[in-house]
């Protein structure tokens, strides 16, 4: 067998046990570094793991073909067909990434357990909570990288027909969609700790994330023509649901109303991230007790 | 002397599914001590509860009672694991990574500094003879060589306790002896290794002390050269002789 020299321990290892304020205070400091590296690294892998995939690339490459298809046809010599060009693409792009975020979030954790590289893992210095945030960082900064390869192609395409780059309103769509990405991700991730299978979850967070985007804004409508309990029951979902609609820029891009105040923007930025740190926060206490196999 | 490997009165109970069927006690009353450098080999037939132990000090399961501690850190406590590697039984990892990707990635883990990361790589992949294929999918790897990644990536943060559970498992006569010096030479570096198998004849060679658990209970505990000289018999019949194994005429 080969000679080796190992190295040295790479971190002091022992933990002071002391109760003094300021060793105190240098042990949590060290144990928030070592939680953000490990989430993190845990994040990176995701990344690496989505993009040696072929799922990005196909429906990249499906959502590219259908809208230059479409773009190369010049519909009754109609001046404003672009828009509907720009409507056909940017409800690929919504499709796509809703795929792609719960397709991909539904099997981190179940994988894990099911191929066992759980183990390895969680011997490691790195706690629960740990994974399902590095879970769910790797997911949301995944779905961001496609979604801007998917805006940048809907941009050039619809910049190219229109000759107009409305920077602004791209900025602040994007910034919205990859948001309300992030609740469904922290969505999809509760619900791979609920539900027993990834396929059950992806059709049940799908189910829901689309229900949502369709229906959740007429919730409060529907709830005034319905009888007591159910108008209750009705208001209570209404009001406890993620309005996901509220991240849906789609008809401003399309007939170029120009952008939403930044104050809006930002509420609804905060909106996302209370949500989505609520499902995370149910996720990791769901986790805390579960068996691993 | 200090214990590495500290487990007092550790009980672990699994609550049934149903109703109706009592708890399972997977492992009960389990007191045991490792002390640094040693070679100690944790025996017992299936599901004799090594696995539970491994798993309790691992943190994978919470004991139902009774507690262990790793370096003087409760088990619960994440930092307890800074400073062990562990080699699981079954051999499962990344299969879209290569060797040195998730060394790297394990690496990162255990914070070690940049600089040193390529370097301890290397070693660790020199020490398993993967040089050659530290750049493939581990999903090309033969089980012998997806056994040397898995100690591999125990190894990369130069730990002082490893935990291998049955680390020869599957492994051909060829990879069972590597494993073997590689375990002998952590030993000569100081290094504490605690390890279950079922191949008695690799821990009478290799450990320094063993403990035969039976039903969830330590049956015996003690140095090698003393149980075989106590029962006058090899290793595999002191075994058969504790857990009270019948031979059938």
């Amino acid at each position: 067998m080969s000679e080796i020299t190992l190295l040295s321990s790479p971190a002091p290892l022992a933990r002071p046990s002391s109760g003094h304020e300021n060793e105190r205070s240098c042990t949590c400091l060290a144990e928030w570094q070592a939680a953000i590296v490990n989430i993190r690294a845990i994040g990176a892998l995701v990344i690496k793991e989505l993009f040696r995939r072929k799922d990005f690339y196909a429906l990249f490459i499906l959502t590219a073909l259908i809208t230059l298809i479409l773009g190369s046809v010049n519909f009754f010599n109609e001046a404003h067909v672009v828009r509907y060009l720009k409507e056909i693409c940017l409800f690929l792009i919504w499709t796509s990434s809703l795929v792609i975020a719960i397709t991909t979030t539904a099997r981190q954790i179940p994988v894990e357990r099911e191929s066992r590289t759980i183990f390895p893992l969680l011997a490691k210095p790195v706690t629960r909570p740990h994974l399902i945030l590095g879970k769910f960082l790797g997911c949301w900064q995944a779905c961001g990288i496609a979604l801007f390869v998917f805006y940048l192609f809907f941009g050039i395409v619809s910049g190219a027909r229109e000759h107009q780059w409305p920077i602004t309103q791209y900025f602040q769509a994007i910034t919205l969609h990859w948001f309300m990405l992030g609740v469904v991700i922290a969505m999809t991730l509760l619900g791979s700790l609920v539900f027993a299978a990834p396929s059950s979850n992806n059709t049940i967070t799908f189910v829901v994330a689309v229900g949502i985007l369709l229906v959740g804004r007429h919730l409060n409508k529907l709830a005034l023509q319905v009888h007591e309990p159910g108008q209750t029951l009705v208001y209570a979902i209404y009001f406890a649901i993620p309005h996901l609609e509220l991240f849906d820029m789609r008809d401003l891009v399309i007939h170029q109303l120009g952008s939403i105040e930044w104050l809006i923007w930002f509420g609804a930025l905060g909106y996302a991230a209370v949500y989505a740190a609520l499902f995370l926060l149910a996720a990791c206490l769901v986790f805390r007790r579960k068996a691993l196999n | 002397m200090e214990a590495v490997l500290r487990i007092e009165n550790l009980r672990v109970e699994y609550k049934s599914r149903e109703a109706k069927r009592a708890t399972k006690v997977a492992v009960q009353a389990l007191n045991l001590s490792i002390f640094a450098g040693e070679v100690f080999g944790f025996l017992g037939p299936n599901g004799a509860g090594k696995t539970t132990t491994m798993n309790v000090l691992l943190g994978f399961v919470p004991p139902t009672s009774g507690n262990a501690f790793i370096f003087g850190s409760s088990v619960r406590d994440p930092i307890a694991r800074q400073r062990i590697g562990y080699l699981p039984e079954l051999i499962y990892y990344y299969k879209f990574l290569s060797a040195e990707e998730i060394l790297r990635f394990y690496a990162k883990i255990f914070q070690i500094p940049k600089k040193q990361i390529e370097p301890r790589i290397d070693s660790v992949l020199k020490l398993v003879e993967l040089q050659d294929a530290r750049k493939r999918p581990i999903k090309t790897y033969s089980k012998g060589m997806q056994q040397r990644v898995g100690l591999a990536q125990a190894l990369i943060n130069d730990p002082d306790l490893l935990i291998l559970d049955e680390p020869t498992s599957g492994l051909d006569p060829i990879g069972r002896m590597k494993v073997r010096e590689i375990i002998q030479r952590l030993k000569q570096q100081g290094k504490t290794v605690f390890f279950s198998s079922h191949e008695l004849g690799e821990v009478e060679t290799v450990c320094d002390r063993v403990a035969i658990l039976s039903a969830g209970e330590l049956k015996t505990e003690g140095r090698v050269v003393d149980l075989v000289n106590a029962h006058k018999c090899n290793l595999e019949q002191v075994f058969l002789n504790i857990i009270d194994y019948k031979v059938a005429a």
